[in-house]
This record gives C-alpha cells, structure tokens and sequence, in this order.
C-alpha cells in the first residue's frame, strides 16, 4: 500500500541524503555566484566566495533571499540560464504585491514531475488511476504541475481546469475520476455542490484528494472526506520554488516529507535567524538544489511552521515539516512565545464558537496579558451562567495547551467584534514601549 | 405546565443592558418580570413577556443573542411562608433549584408569582402539581 515512486531517494538513509545536498549545494552556490548578479553582489557583501561553501554546514553563511529581491529583479533578473534554455515560465498571482515570474528548463520540468509523482505514488495513485486536475491551468504553478506528475507517473490526467462547478460534477460522475487535485477551499465547495445537485459522493470510484495552495485546517480535512467520501492529502509548494510537490504528505498523514535531494529546509527563529530545534516554530526557509533555471539560495517564504526528523512509519526518510501555522507578519511575541491568530482559530473551530474572535495584548506592569474575545453564538449561548463560565473554562485551558501561555477567554455580544470591509480587526496590541 | 422566558446574553459595559431593554419597548412588548444574573465580564437577561414571539423576533432581527426556554410559573399566596413552602417541597423531593425570582401584579393583590427553573425542571413542575399549586400557563401571562 505505502508504495514509493522512488524508493531508492526517499527510502535513503540520511548520510546519502546529505552526500546528496552537500554536492548539489556547492555546484548551485557556484552557479548562481557566476549567473545571478543579486547573488554575486549578496556573496561578495557578505564576504563568501563560493569555494568557502563545502556542503549544508556552511549553509548559514549564505545570504537570504526575500520576496522584495524577486520583485527588484522582475521578470527574469534571477534566471541563471540563458532564455534559449528556458522552455516554460510561470508567475505567482501576485496577490499580495507584483508578481514574480519564475522559469524552467526541461531538467526543471523533469525534477517538478519527479517529486509530483513522488506524491501521487504517496497517496495510493497508480498508473491505472484517473487524475481530475481542477487547479487552474495557466501561469498558475498548480495545474500543469499536477499534470507533469500525472504523465511522470503514467496515470490518466483530465485538465478539468478550475470553475464550471457543474461540469466538474458531470466529469466525476461520466469519467469517473479517481482522484481529484484542487485547492482545499474549493474541494468544500464542490462537496456542498455536488449534495445540493443530489450526487451521492459514495457512489463516486473518487478515492482520492491532493489538496493545496492555501492554508486549510484539520477540521477542513475532516469535513471534505466527508463530503466526497475520500481521503484528502496535503501538498505544499510555492511558486518560487517550484510549485505544488515541494512537500508532500504520506499515507501516514503526520507531516509532509520535504524532497530533500531538490530542497533544503530551515526553520528559523524569526528574530535572530538563527535554525531551532525540532519541534519549535520559526520561518520556514527553502534552498534549491537542483534548479536550473531559477534557483532560489535560502528563500524566505514568511510561512511559519516546524520541521521533525523523526523516523516515519512509512519508511519515507524525508524531515517532515508540518503545515504552515500562519505568516509571519501575523505573529505576535507574547510573554517571549510566539503566537498566531491562526492558533486560536483552530481552537474556536474545535470548539464550534464563533469565527468572529479579537485578541487583545496589554501590559500590566511588566506582565504581558493575552485576551481572546469571541462573540457568543445561538449554539454557544445557554441559559445558566454555569454552562457559560464551563466553556469560558474549557476555551481557556485549550487556548494554554495550544499556545503554550495562558490566556483569558472572555465571551461578548454578537457582532460586538467591530469590522471593516466585512473583515474583524483580529488584533489590538496596546502595548505601546516606545 | 411550563411557560416560555426569554434568556439574552449581554455584555457587562455601559449601555448594553437599555439597548436591549429599549428594542422591547420600541417594539411594544410589555414585560411581566425581569432579573438579572452577572459575572464579572457578561450577564444573563431573563424576562418573561406578554408577547414571546414579537419579543424573539425583534431581538434576533437584531442580531442580538436569545434563547426561549421552559421555566415553571407558580402562582403563591403572597404571605410569610409560602415561599418557604415551596423550597421545602422541592428539597424533600430531591430537586436543586438554579435560580429564581418573583414578580406581583396589581390585578390579583392577593397572589405572588414565582418563576423558577431547577436542574430536572420537569420533576420539580410534577412535584408543585401534585401538591396543588397553581401553574401559569403562557396564556396566563398573556392575559395578566
């Protein structure tokens, strides 16, 4: 069952995988310091010469590499091959400021289907198997990156593409799609959809869901294996490195093994930059290894997560990182702990209380309080004070357990949390130390 | 018998309280009796109407928070000991009381009226019935 499409690579001991990076790491420093100007000019500032970088020990002593540095050098300042050797391109939606246009080389291309297939093969996918992409096809990495996997591993692949919600159901139903790939958000709504059209889901052979680009939470998970009676898999990838299949989950479902002969992982303290230990938050940065075409060298990608290098029971030898737990210009630093509004959105939803939630932080003397303010809902709100104080209790010790401080839970009027554009305000910090 | 109350979550700051008080009355719901229950952060608003369904919709079409639930109305002599009474017979059949409160109307002055909800209200309904105490019915307070 737990099947790998490369056993030999993600069944390797770890000396093999470091004799791997270490060697791949040395041939990208030298690559990007004789092509990329940004990096040559970073490595001379900072004093390294490549020959200074003889494997993953010396990983520190390289410069990062921001979102900023890939906006500056837009489109193709970052590209260390010349555009003959470029046979794609792609671009991030520029969601949160301008694009970034991102190229590959048939070995690129080659290497994105590898580690694709990696993570069909990880979901139980076979060559027999039909793949209904429903990620958007396009400068979009999601689609034709599936789709590189799909053909990589030899199964079917139907480029549905995104939208056309009835259409999809008419596909999955007439073509009988095995497996689906779309973001997590829209399997819910194709789930909801396909309920209100009457489809009964368990008559469906759909076995399968590789879900990704965007942040979803284990409640989601549960809700869409529900709804399309299937197994749902995460996948993490972004543009700048190279698309969906960066990480991939196995059918253990306790992280998602990070392809380390492509990719380097850290996880950073945000302050002081500086790797922790596994298990403990930080920024999640990336290092090609065997980019062509757009080799990032320590990537800062603002995600927050952990990493284990805990031995899987799935054989796969691969660190594990988890889901990103938010974005680091979220985070707060309370009382010296990191916290994230996503943390306490979590365990609202655990809870069944409202979404509509502010966290408050103060300073009492030199105390630093925390305070999560939810809105009672019709299914929160009962008639005794004692049911009401029980559950402040319980959300108050979930809230210490999960953030690691204690916090006051404190229940307030329905639409009390005020909001702009539809949207709460989610933070007040009044601790003003200037 | 039951009859229905209205229970509202309101929130322990200034104002809170008349907003809600104020929505009833623009609406032209009369109330019968009212108390309070508070924390230190929230309280708990329980009334009982003449009119629960006006009552219910103004509030929620205010996005205000309510509940309707069964309470046991029961009609006293308004005297020393009545009460008294009451809570013995209750605590001789086991039942535990929650919370409380009276109200009088000038319509009948010899009568005190006593809302109460125990944690097993339907026992403690069987319990004053049995014992031939007088039950409001919604109707009743409708019509008080």
């Amino acid at each position: 069952m737990n099947y790998c499409y490369q056993p030999e690579i993600e069944q390797a001991p770890r000396e093999e995988i470091t004799r791997i990076q270490n060697e791949r790491l040395v041939n990208t420093v030298k690559r990007v310091y004789e092509k990329v100007p940004l990096y040559r000019e970073r490595m001379d500032e900072a004093g390294v010469k490549p020959e200074d970088i003889k494997g993953i020990d010396d990983l520190y002593k390289l410069p990062f590499t921001s979102k900023q540095d890939l906006r500056d050098t837009y489109p193709f300042g970052m590209f260390a091959v010349p555009m003959e050797e470029v046979i794609r391109l792609h671009a991030s939606s520029g969601t949160t400021g301008k694009q970034i246009v991102v190229g590959y080389t048939q070995n690129d291309l080659d290497c994105w289907g590898d580690i694709v297939a990696r993570q069909l093969a990880a979901a139980g996918i076979t060559k027999n198997d039909k793949v209904h992409v429903a990620y958007g096809y396009g400068l979009f990495t999601g689609g034709l990156g599936i789709a590189e996997g799909a053909r990589r591993l030899g199964c079917t692949s139907i480029p549905v593409s995104s939208g056309n919600t009835a259409r999809q159901i008419t596909i999955l139903q007439d073509f009988g799609s095995d497996v689906i790939a779309c973001t997590p958000s829209y399997a819910m709504y194709l789930g909801e959809s396909a309920e209100k059209a009457g489809v009964d889901t368990s008559k469906l052979p759909l076995r399968a869901g590789i879900f990704g680009a965007e942040p979803w939470t284990e409640e989601m998970r549960r809700e869409i294996e529900k709804s399309l009676n299937i197994k749902a898999y995460d996948i993490y990838g972004l543009t700048e490195i190279m698309g969906p299949g960066v990480a991939y989950e196995c059918s253990e479902q306790k992280g998602m093994h990070v392809n380390e002969d492509h990719f380097i992982i850290e996880i950073l303290d945000p302050e002081t930059h500086k790797p922790v230990p596994d298990g403990e938050k930080g920024e999640i940065v990336f290092t090609c290894l065997s980019k062509e075409a757009f080799p990032l060298i320590r990537f800062r990608t603002k995600d927050i997560g952990t990493v284990t290098h805990e031995k899987c029971a799935c054989g796969r030898t691969f660190v594990r990182m988890s889901k990103p737990m938010g974005r680091i210009d979220d985070m707060l630093i309370i009382r010296g702990v990191n916290v994230f509004p996503s943390q306490i959105e979590t365990v609202l939803l655990q809870m069944n209380l409202s979404p509509n939630y502010q966290i408050i932080v103060d300073r009492k003397g030199v105390l630093d309080t925390l305070e999560v303010q939810v809105e009672i809902t019709e299914g929160s709100f009962s008639d005794t004070i004692a049911d009401i104080s029980r559950l402040e209790h319980e959300l108050t010790d979930r809230l210490k357990s999960t953030l690691g401080i204690a916090a006051k839970a404190t229940f307030v009027a329905a639409g009390s949390i005020a909001r702009s554009e539809g949207k709460a305000k989610r933070v007040i910090d009044r601790r003003n130390l200037v | 018998m039951f009859i229905k109350q209205l229970s509202v979550f309101v929130e322990n700051k200034q104002g809170a309280l008349s907003q809600i008080i104020s929505l009833l009355s623009d609406s032209g719901v009369n109330m019968r009796a009212v108390s309070i229950a508070d924390t230190q952060d929230f309280g708990i608003l329980r009334i009982i109407v003449n009119d629960i369904d006006l009552a219910l919709d103004t509030l929620k079409d205010n996005n205000v928070i309510v509940r309707a639930n069964n309470v046991i109305g029961v009609e006293l002599t308004d005297k020393p000991g009545s009460l008294a009474q009451v809570l013995e017979l209750l605590t001789a059949g086991g039942v535990n009381v929650e919370y409380m409160y009276a109200f009088v109307t000038p319509g009948n002055a010899d009568a005190a009226y006593l809302v109460l909800r125990a944690r097993h209200n339907e026992k403690a309904e069987k319990i004053l019935a049995e014992n031939n105490y007088k039950m409001l019915s919604d109707d009743d307070i409708k019509n008080m």
